[in-house]
């Protein structure tokens, strides 16, 4: 089973669903921190070091000598990262997608692949938690190749359960994160803009066609008006946590609510039992 | 002497636009015998990414041998600045006062891209 844990908006509580579900889980499960651009689990999943290592995209080098500045190249990049100019190739790595087009149409045979490194694949052991996380270099652009690196590790859980903290908005990097998984848990904040970027949230999970259900987190705080539209759009509610001065302070403290806030292990363990209604009965909504 | 100006329009009282990569027109004015061409930047105004680029490539492509512009971000001043372009900071209302201030050699020359890139 695979559930991403995502939202519109920023900071309505992503990763701390995500680390209190996983603490809360009965068996071993796999956390994958999909926020490559922020990555926090790992300020709450702290553990032993299993592995890191970096990762490279591929991008084109030209070999000046054979190149006679055709603009092939150049023409057959769709995403603007080659301009020739006085008959050379300029590259700019931070738009290449690593399509590889530009070196199977380069007539020359002048433009190779070579690694362009963007970010840390960091892999750790917290308690019966492994916890994979991208972490993006400072000034790239591309959250999206990194995601799908860290993804990659799917391969390797042999068939446990696994969470995944995605990145905020309703762009690429959010889309690649939930694209194949099971259910999507959107969190939620009752507010205003909490309500409008959970509404681009639903409209994207439900373009790409996955069931999902909402978590009101800081319930209490603002108005009723995400509870209202949730009903009304026939999206279950499956959990409500409530605005609390004591959750607040044991997260900034670095803690998890399920170990620190005992009574709140049930909420965790109560929302593990509607996700996995919503992934094996379908229940949720789809669209 | 060819040099390009940023527009928003196809004549010399149009707005000059302080945007390079998403300038929605070129004026290419020919300091030698005062005419202009107009180049349509419309497929870049929209691009989703790279526009600087192409536009630095539409300019080189023109001929010109200096860029009037608001402002340049580093991947377009790569590429004006490899094709060995003069680019000039202009703060002007329409494509005809830059030119006037072009002439008169009241605008400074950019050695390096004045603002950063922008992620989509």
């Amino acid at each position: 089973m695979k559930v991403a844990i995502a939202s519109g908006k920023g900071g309505t509580g992503k990763t701390f669903v995500t680390v209190n579900l996983a603490r809360s889980h009965m068996h071993p499960l796999v956390v994958l921190d999909c926020d490559v651009e922020e990555p926090n689990s790992n300020l709450f999943l702290t553990g032993e070091l299993v592995a890191r290592h970096r990762y490279s995209i591929m991008v084109p080098q030209v070999d000046g000598d054979a190149c006679n500045g055709c603009r092939i190249c150049a023409d057959t990049c769709e995403f603007n990262a080659i301009a020739v100019i006085a008959g050379k190739p300029l590259i700019f790595e931070d738009l290449c997608h690593s399509c590889g087009g530009c070196a199977v149409f380069c007539p020359q045979e002048a433009m190779t692949e070579v690694p362009h490194e963007i970010g840390t694949i960091t892999i750790r052991q917290a308690g019966t938690v492994r916890l994979v996380e991208g972490l993006l270099d400072v000034g790239k652009a591309l959250a999206v190749p990194l995601i799908r690196a860290v993804k990659n590790y799917e391969k390797s859980t042999e068939g446990r359960t696994i969470l995944l903290d995605a990145p905020p908005g309703t762009s690429c990097p959010m889309v690649w994160t939930i694209g194949d998984c099971d259910a999507v848990v959107l969190v939620a904040e009752p507010t205003a803009f909490g309500l409008h970027d959970l509404q681009l949230a639903v409209d994207t999970v439900r373009e790409v066609g996955i069931p999902f259900g909402v978590v009101i987190n800081k319930d209490g705080l603002g108005d009723a008006r995400v509870a209202e539209y949730c009903q009304e759009a026939g999206i279950p509610i499956l959990g409500k946590i409530p605005h609390d001065r004591q959750i607040a302070q044991a997260y900034a403290n670095g803690d998890m609510v399920v170990d620190s806030l005992p009574q709140y292990r049930r909420l965790f363990v109560q929302l593990w039992a509607s996700i996995e209604h919503l992934v094996f009965s379908k229940g949720g909504s789809h669209g | 002497m060819k040099v390009a100006f940023t527009a928003s329009g196809d004549t010399l009282e149009s707005a000059f636009d302080s945007r390079f990569g998403r300038a929605e027109k070129f004026i290419i004015y020919d300091m030698e015998n005062g005419t202009f061409a107009v180049i349509d930047n419309g497929q870049n105004f929209q691009a989703a990414q790279g526009a600087g680029i192409q536009s630095a490539q539409h300019v080189v492509a023109s001929g010109a041998q200096a860029l009037v512009t608001g402002h340049l971000g580093p991947k377009a001043a790569k590429v004006i600045f490899a094709a060995g372009i003069a680019a000039y900071h202009a703060d002007a209302k329409t494509v005809g006062e830059a030119v006037s201030m072009y002439k008169s050699k009241a605008l400074k020359p950019m050695r390096d891209a004045d603002v950063e890139g922008h992620w989509v």
